[in-house]
């Protein structure tokens, strides 16, 4: 789960990580009090979970309280990349000596945890990555060692932070660490992470990715709950426990598995058809399951035929064609549905559809015979 | 011969209990003929449940069945947990089925395993395990879509789509020798590499099928192992060419990863390794039945 930045820098906040002072505000009237309160100047920065904003005229500086509502009301709706701008941050503006960047994330092929600093921070870093990736110093921890202020202090110092930021910098970047860790983040990043003229260092942007598996243990994480920019497809989806993401074609696709869905939408593509949708009912799905996802398909209007791709191993293929027949007797499914079912109790599955077999509801023997089949049907 | 299992693999369920996923698939790989000699439930050690006798701990279970290999399929905030008292038990095959357990404690567990012991092997989590077909099968795979005798090892980072592979293959009548789901989460206990060498060593195994997937770098270093190090053929899909783009946020993955990540540059980096790359599943079994007959 992605946070806006304002989320982010609360999430920092409970960590010791400074930050700049400032508010939320979804009204021109709030953003005036929010500034009053943070003191002038002020910076007012729309809050989307996509990235360029700055470049979209989506983060302005205004000296005063009418400078504050001439830029509110100006980004306040923006459509920056699709995403329309219904919340605003507005903090004390910082002057700036130097930009910064600094991360925690996981290193996939070594298997550790991996910090990159670099004291060229700011809009340019990926740029900086690959023209001169000496900029960046990566630090590889040990997650049973963890980053202590002693590293800390040698990262800082090989990544050529200016010395006045740099026993600051070690102090934040182990605090930044426990938040990455503690605060179950695949991702914690600061850019820029900023020196000031005063020589204070804190973060002045904040871009969190939570690890959606740790939210058991995370009650706090409810109130970052977000669904004001979904799909309404997705939004029915997820309130099913579906992990569904919508597309823009015509073939309606259930599959369990996401490697298997994916490459069900592979095969579809293959067949010259477009997929209206990922849809993977995950292991395990029951005939519940099974039947709310051809609801959710059955919702959207573009669809024009249902392809379900079922693989069975830990999911039980009976399973699967009990909630086939307990959909269709609870829903009028408005596109033909043809199926394709092997694996765990396959056999069983395939014998309780048999009685219920018709053009509406079709079966085919293999993957591929099954995807040429709905991509047919959706262009009949 | 078989990799990392055989006939020989003694399997004990961890966490069994009259309802848990652990016993309806280990019933089934007990019936498939894997030697399932126990399971462990600290509430239940001493009783028996549908013929399989249960034991407090791992470490029990081990000593009175001489137990090689655990089956892991407990919800995800005791998994990391189970993983690491198989470890201490001395269980040398770890297979950990369980989806969703938090990144931070799936890094945690690796790294005691590589550091603490190095005698234990991690498959998964959240992967559907191994069969060797005719021997041993831990895990959700149904038996019945596997064929015994080889000659082709399959490694798989998805789940349903081992199954889809595994089923290519036996459908033209063509064996395997082991096939091993490794999971697609991001700290897998064992991956592509591990596979593609005791494939590579394994005298039985004269062919090897790959079923990749988009994210990580993993595919890629696979295609630099199979282009340096291995002397047998690779067939290979890579599932999500037309997979929706991520929303994405900040920096970090693009600057560790550069253009690695999607289907198309892993295929390329395959392709490049000298792999027959298909653009599904039904080709990439195609391509391996004839890779298969070619060898004579």
């Amino acid at each position: 789960m992605d946070l806006y930045e304002y989320q982010g820098k609360q999430y920092f906040a409970r960590f010791g990580i400074p930050i700049s002072p400032g508010g939320v505000a979804d009204t021109v009237d709030e953003a005036v009090s929010q500034a009053d309160a943070a003191g002038y100047p002020v910076v007012v920065k729309a809050q989307v979970k996509v990235g360029g904003r700055g470049k979209a005229g989506g983060v302005k500086l205004a000296a005063d309280a009418d400078e504050v509502r001439l830029h509110a009301g100006n980004i306040l709706g923006l459509d920056i990349k699709g995403h329309v701008v219904k919340r605003l941050w507005v903090e004390h503006a910082s002057d700036i000596t130097k930009e910064y960047y600094a991360s925690f994330t996981l290193d996939r092929p070594s298997k550790v945890h991996l910090g990159m600093l670099s004291a060229e921070g700011g809009v340019e870093i990926e740029e900086v990555a690959v023209t001169n990736p000496d900029a960046i110093a990566m630090l590889q921890i040990d997650p049973i060692v963890g980053l202590t202020e002693e590293a800390a202090r040698a990262w800082v110092d090989r990544a050529e932070l200016d010395p006045e930021a740099r026993e600051q910098a070690a102090t934040l970047l182990v605090r930044l660490y426990h938040c990455y860790v503690e605060g179950d983040c695949d991702l914690a990043e600061i850019n820029p992470l900023i020196l000031t003229p005063a020589g204070k260092v804190h973060a002045l942007d904040a871009k969190v990715t939570l690890d959606e598996n740790a939210s058991y243990r995370h009650p706090e994480w409810e109130e970052f709950a977000d669904d004001s920019d979904v799909d309404p497809r997705e939004k029915m989806a997820k309130e099913k426990g579906l992990n569904y993401i919508g597309l823009s074609g015509t073939v309606g696709i259930i599959a369990n598995g996401a490697g298997l869905a994916m490459s069900t939408l592979d095969v579809v593509t293959q067949a010259g058809g477009e997929a209206a949708n990922f849809l993977d009912i995950g292991g395990g799905a029951n005939a519940d399951v099974m039947a709310a996802a051809l609801e959710v398909i059955n919702a959207d209007p573009a669809v024009r035929s249902i392809l379900v791709n079922i693989f069975g191993g830990i999911t039980r293929v009976d399973e699967v064609a009990n909630g086939i027949i307990e959909a269709i007797s609870r829903v009028k499914l408005r596109s033909p549905v043809v199926m394709r079912l092997d694996g765990t109790n396959a056999t069983e599955g395939r014998a309780l559809l048999a009685d219920h077999l018709s053009d509406r509801l079709i079966a085919e023997p293999t993957m591929l015979d099954a995807a040429r089949h709905a991509v047919a049907l959706a262009q009949a | 011969m078989s990799i990392f299992v055989d006939e020989t693999t003694k399997v004990v369920i961890q966490g069994i209990s009259p309802t848990s996923q652990g016993l309806f698939h280990g019933l089934r790989n007990k019936a498939y003929g894997t030697k399932v000699v126990g399971g462990t439930n600290p509430k239940r050690g001493g009783e028996t449940i549908e013929g399989i006798a249960v034991y407090a701990s791992v470490a029990e279970a081990v000593k009175e069945t001489g137990a090689t290999a655990s089956f892991i399929s407990v919800p995800p905030r005791g998994a990391a947990d189970a993983i690491i008292e198989a470890a201490e038990a001395g269980i040398a095959l770890i297979v950990c089925i369980t989806e969703g357990i938090p990144a931070q404690d799936e890094a945690l567990a690796y790294n005691r395993l590589v550091q603490e012991f190095p005698g234990t092997r991690l498959l998964g989590p959240n992967c559907p395990g191994i069969i060797s077909p005719g021997k041993c099968n831990i895990g959700i795979t149904s038996g019945d879509i596997a064929l015994a005798g080889g000659p082709v090892g399959i490694v798989s980072r998805s789940g349903t789509l081992t199954y889809q592979a595994l089923h290519e293959l036996s459908q033209q009548g063509i064996g395997q020798t082991t096939c091993v789901g490794i999971g697609g989460d991001p700290v897998p206990g064992t991956n592509f590499i591990d596979c593609l060498a005791a494939f590579e060593a394994d005298p039985e195994t004269k062919a090897v099928m790959m079923i990749g997937e988009i994210g990580g770098s993993e595919e890629e270093r696979a295609a630099e192992f199979i282009a340096t190090s291995m002397s047998k053929p690779v067939a290979a899909y890579v599932a999500g060419v037309t997979a929706p783009p991520g929303r994405k946020m900040g920096h970090a993955g693009a600057i560790i990863s550069g253009s690695q990540g999607t289907a198309q540059a892993k295929m390329d980096a395959l392709n490049a390794a000298g792999v027959a790359v298909a653009q599904n599943p039904t080709e990439c079994g195609e391509k391996m039945v004839a890779i298969v007959k070619g060898l004579g």
